[in-house]
């Protein structure tokens, strides 16, 4: 800044200093427009999610609701029982399988890592490949009902154990652990299930969390594997699923009244409150997102870093 | 060799001369069964793959026989599929909305993270990184739905906004529009993507030499130059190898996105090569053009992949597989 301040003309220095202004508060402008755009969605959804049904469909909602009501939560949280449900299956997925897709890629991250290993190349091709080869919807779906996979909860947990990009960023962590821990354990005799999970496993928590956060999210977003297999198994229906049901019925997209029947599938009968389908939307966005929203900020160092590994090996 | 290397090697169960395969496999067992979940990948990808040999034949769901007693008809479905008007112009839909959105986005994520690295106040651009991540966490079922009430023409905000400018006199079904489809396709990953996506750029704008910015500064360089003359320079491999890596997935338009953005209006510029397969599937149950149409698919995908893979390795003297 002092080398700047001596050498520069006066006059470059003034011209610099304003351009710097200008260039800062039209930046800061864009980025507060990148943030209004990211967010105006979500608030307006939930303010409309707030408002009373009726009252919704005349409009002019933006950042607040008009008239305050619960009801389309009542609606679909108590009243009925396939949204409390499907999001208590989509939880369930989320949490089995994270639980099953963390130890599974460790495991297999751990032996791409190991150049001693004989089979490396193998394992590490065969992992690889997958995210360059697929059977395709018509076959992978006629494979799956050929497992048993239709109406089976299975079919959310088990294809997506292994995922090449998650192995990848796992292995490229691993890779950068040293290799002499590895090394001194063999040495004091340790098992290699010991070496993964008392050593390896320990220390990378950060990518751990990473993937975990990864999995979690994709599972809870996931909704076409409930589509195409398990559409006709009440019990196993996803919040998600429900949700794009909902907006199939709501392709109008006008605030069309409706009763609560109609728009959370299986209200139950006789309400005295009417509730509009352009409400139950909302509520049911907002209820998909709210889990998201309060997690994903404090993994944000993680995921940062786990991008960047991802990205630097491919 | 001293003992203690000798040891070490033996510790390690490493290959060593005079060790025959079998033996070498016992030695790492413990690595063969940490290596199982290998399983997963076998039966979730690669039987799938067993699929593809009904598109060679007429397959009846209702048959009884095993798969390989279809009636087999060679390259059949093929030549008909190709002859089909819908099959071009679903090609033409992948086509489109896979470039337009690979532009889009491209410059979008790239002009956020440049700017993202311009604001020197820190918790201000952190609170905008972690805002601009939310809707990559949210489901394009979500997405679509924020998208439709945005863009709705009963008070929509975008309606109205348009409106009340007098830009438009009545309200505009934007969703049904056939004409801005691949826009809006385009346009929903640009919002739901940059964020995300400016995070790889900003990793590599980490790696620039301060050094550089304040020998600019001495010379008198503005704010703009600075970014054209050192920020995107610097950066420029990674900008290219993300570039041929986004055309290798050119055809992978994204299913879920088309699937939930798509309204029966927009039928016409909306199907696309995935789309169409899963018509074929589920609506008229032809599996057999639906695994052709599926083949077709992952073989361009597979030649683009292994094109920009050549091509990315011709840029920086290193692949990416």
């Amino acid at each position: 800044m002092t080398t700047k301040l001596t050498s520069a003309p006066k006059n470059t220095m003034l011209s610099t200093k304003t351009e710097n202004l200008i260039f800062d508060s039209l930046n800061a402008l864009a980025m507060l427009f990148v943030c209004v755009l990211t967010l105006y969605p979500f608030i307006n959804t939930m303010a409309v999610s707030f408002n009373d049904s009726i009252d919704a469909v005349r409009g002019g909602i933006y950042l607040w609701p008009r008239m305050f009501s619960l009801k389309s939560y009542e609606t679909i949280l108590i009243k009925t029982s396939s949204i409390p449900t499907s999001a208590m299956i989509s939880a369930t997925r989320a949490i089995l399988g994270t639980g099953l897709a963390i130890p599974m890629s460790m495991m297999l991250a751990f032996v791409m890592t190991r150049r001693d290993y004989v089979l490396r190349g193998v394992v590490t091709k065969l992992v690889l490949f997958t995210m360059y080869v697929s059977g395709g919807l018509i076959p992978t779906f006629l494979t799956f009902r050929m497992y048993g996979l239709m109406n089976n909860f299975l079919v959310y947990i088990l294809p997506t154990t292994i995922s090449a990009f998650n192995v990848l960023v796992m292995r490229s962590f691993i890779d950068g652990l040293p290799f002499e821990l590895t090394e001194s354990a063999k040495i004091d005799g340790a098992s290699e299930y010991r070496i993964l999970f008392t050593i390896i496993f320990p220390l990378s928590l950060p990518v751990l969390a990473t993937i975990g956060l990864f999995v979690a999210v994709s599972q809870w977003n996931m909704w076409f594997d409930t589509m195409l297999y398990c559409s006709s198994a009440k019990g196993l229906s996803t919040l998600q699923y429900e949700l794009k049901k909902v907006l199939d019925s709501a392709s109008s997209m006008a605030g069309d009244t409706v009763s609560a029947e109609a728009a959370a599938s299986s209200a139950s009968e006789g309400q005295s409150g009417r509730v509009t389908t352009q409400t139950i939307r909302a509520a049911m966005t907002v209820i998909s997102v709210v889990p998201i929203a309060c997690i994903y900020p404090f993994l944000q160092k993680y995921f940062v870093k786990g991008m960047t590994l991802g990205a630097v090996k491919g | 060799m001293s003992t203690d290397q000798r040891t070490l090697r033996s510790a390690l169960n490493g290959p060593r001369r005079g060790d025959s395969l079998p033996r070498l496999l016992w030695k790492q067992r413990q690595l063969i069964i940490l290596s199982l979940p290998v399983i997963f990948v076998f039966f979730f990808s690669y039987f799938p793959l067993w699929g593809w040999i009904i598109a060679f034949q007429n397959y009846k769901v209702a048959f009884k026989g095993s798969l390989f007693q279809q009636q087999w008809v060679g390259l059949e479905n093929f030549v008909a599929l190709f002859k089909e008007d819908t099959f071009l112009r679903s090609l033409r839909n992948s086509l489109g909305i896979g470039l337009l959105t690979i532009i889009c986005s491209y410059f979008f994520t790239l002009l956020l993270a440049v700017l993202l690295n311009e604001i020197k106040v820190s918790w201000f651009k952190r609170t905008v990184q972690t805002i601009s991540y939310l809707p990559h966490f949210v489901s394009w079922v979500v997405a679509a739905n924020l998208i439709f009430v945005t863009f709705s023409p009963d008070n929509g905000i975008v309606n109205e906004l348009l409106l009340r400018l007098g830009i438009i006199s009545s309200p505009i079904s934007f969703m049904g529009l056939p004409s801005i489809f691949w826009l809006i396709a385009a346009f929903s990953e640009v919002w739901k993507a940059s964020g995300y996506g400016a995070i790889v750029y900003l990793a590599a704008m980490t790696a620039i030499d301060p050094a550089l910015y304040e020998s600019a500064d001495i010379d008198g360089a503005g704010r703009i130059r600075k970014i054209f003359a050192i920020t995107l320079p610097s950066i420029a491999p990674t900008i290219k190898i993300l570039l041929v890596l986004s055309i290798g997935r050119l055809l992978s338009v994204g299913f879920e996105k088309i699937f939930v953005l798509r309204t029966p209006s927009t039928t016409e510029t909306g199907t696309t090569l995935e789309i169409y397969i899963y018509d074929f599937a589920l609506k008229y149950a032809l599996f057999s053009k639906g695994a052709a149409l599926s083949i077709f698919n992952s073989l361009v995908s597979i030649v683009l992949i292994v094109l920009s893979n050549f091509a990315a390795r011709g840029l920086d003297g290193e692949g990416i597989m």
